[in-house]
């Protein structure tokens, strides 16, 4: 078992909504560990989670002959976590913004801003195909003994 | 948990008493089939009641979105009753907050759709 500083477990998984439960699970566990606050663990868990929707739903199309990959990272300093999937690729230039007024009442295009929302760092990179979303949060510097 | 819904009248108002997560998949479309079924049946002033959510995402929020809309367009009127910290603040991020009509005590959201 790792211990609470540093970590790492990569998961592949089929292209569904269970995985998604799957993938969120790990993010609480690792956000746990990694000593976030009971106010920033369930955003995390959010982000992660809309990031894995993304890539089932909107990459891989839920098919089954395409996985998504899902690694989580510790580091003294943050928490990582990256989703890949296979699908046609994402811009995210392109995506409309959720909060202009013509887009208020729109049913979807939301999960992106949630991860950008709750995160400290938000990237995408081209894998052609398919999308990597890396998603970074910060852990809380140690406070020195007193 | 998937989502429960019951639902109930009261003074002419139809009140969905939700419970559980409103995610993508089951529980956006138990959302979706509840206030379709309710305006088939002829409700024009329907009352969400967000009390027992405990989770909701993207989907989720969009799905209230859409409700909304869909109640609207029918020449109808839904509001939100009870949210949660947690679906409050979603809703002040994404800027829907000012878009939904919101009250935390039932009797007078009964009262505000006469």
């Amino acid at each position: 078992m790792p211990d609470s500083t540093t970590s790492r477990v990569s998961l592949t998984l089929c292209s569904s909504l269970e995985s998604v439960d799957t993938v969120g699970k790990t993010a609480q566990d690792f956000a746990e560990r990694a000593g976030f606050d009971s106010c920033t663990i369930p955003n995390i868990v959010m982000a992660v989670r809309e990031a894995a929707i993304n890539a089932v739903l909107h990459g891989n199309a839920y098919s089954p002959s395409k996985n998504i990959t899902a690694s989580f990272e510790t580091s003294s300093d943050s928490l990582t976590i990256r989703i890949r999937d296979k699908g046609p690729g994402l811009d995210p230039s392109s995506l409309p913004d959720p909060l202009a007024p013509q887009n208020l009442l729109r049913g979807s295009g939301r999960g992106i801003f949630l991860i950008r929302a709750f995160m400290d760092e938000v990237h995408f990179r081209q894998l052609h195909p398919g999308t990597e979303l890396t998603l970074i949060k910060h852990r809380a510097p140690a406070q020195p003994a007193a | 948990m998937s989502m429960k819904v019951a639902i109930r009248q009261v003074d002419g108002i139809t009140i969905l008493d939700l419970s559980g997560r409103i995610t993508l998949g089951e529980g956006s479309i138990t959302l979706r089939d509840s206030v379709h079924e309710v305006l088939d049946k002829g409700s024009k002033k329907i009352l969400l009641n967000l009390a027992q959510i405990s989770y909701i995402d993207s989907s989720g929020i969009g799905e209230l979105v859409s409700a909304f809309t869909s109640v609207k367009n029918a020449g109808g009127e839904l509001k939100l009753l009870n949210l949660t910290q947690k679906v409050h603040d979603l809703l002040q991020i994404t800027k829907l907050y000012t878009v939904f009509d919101i009250w935390d005590n039932e009797t007078s959201a009964i009262s505000a759709f006469n």
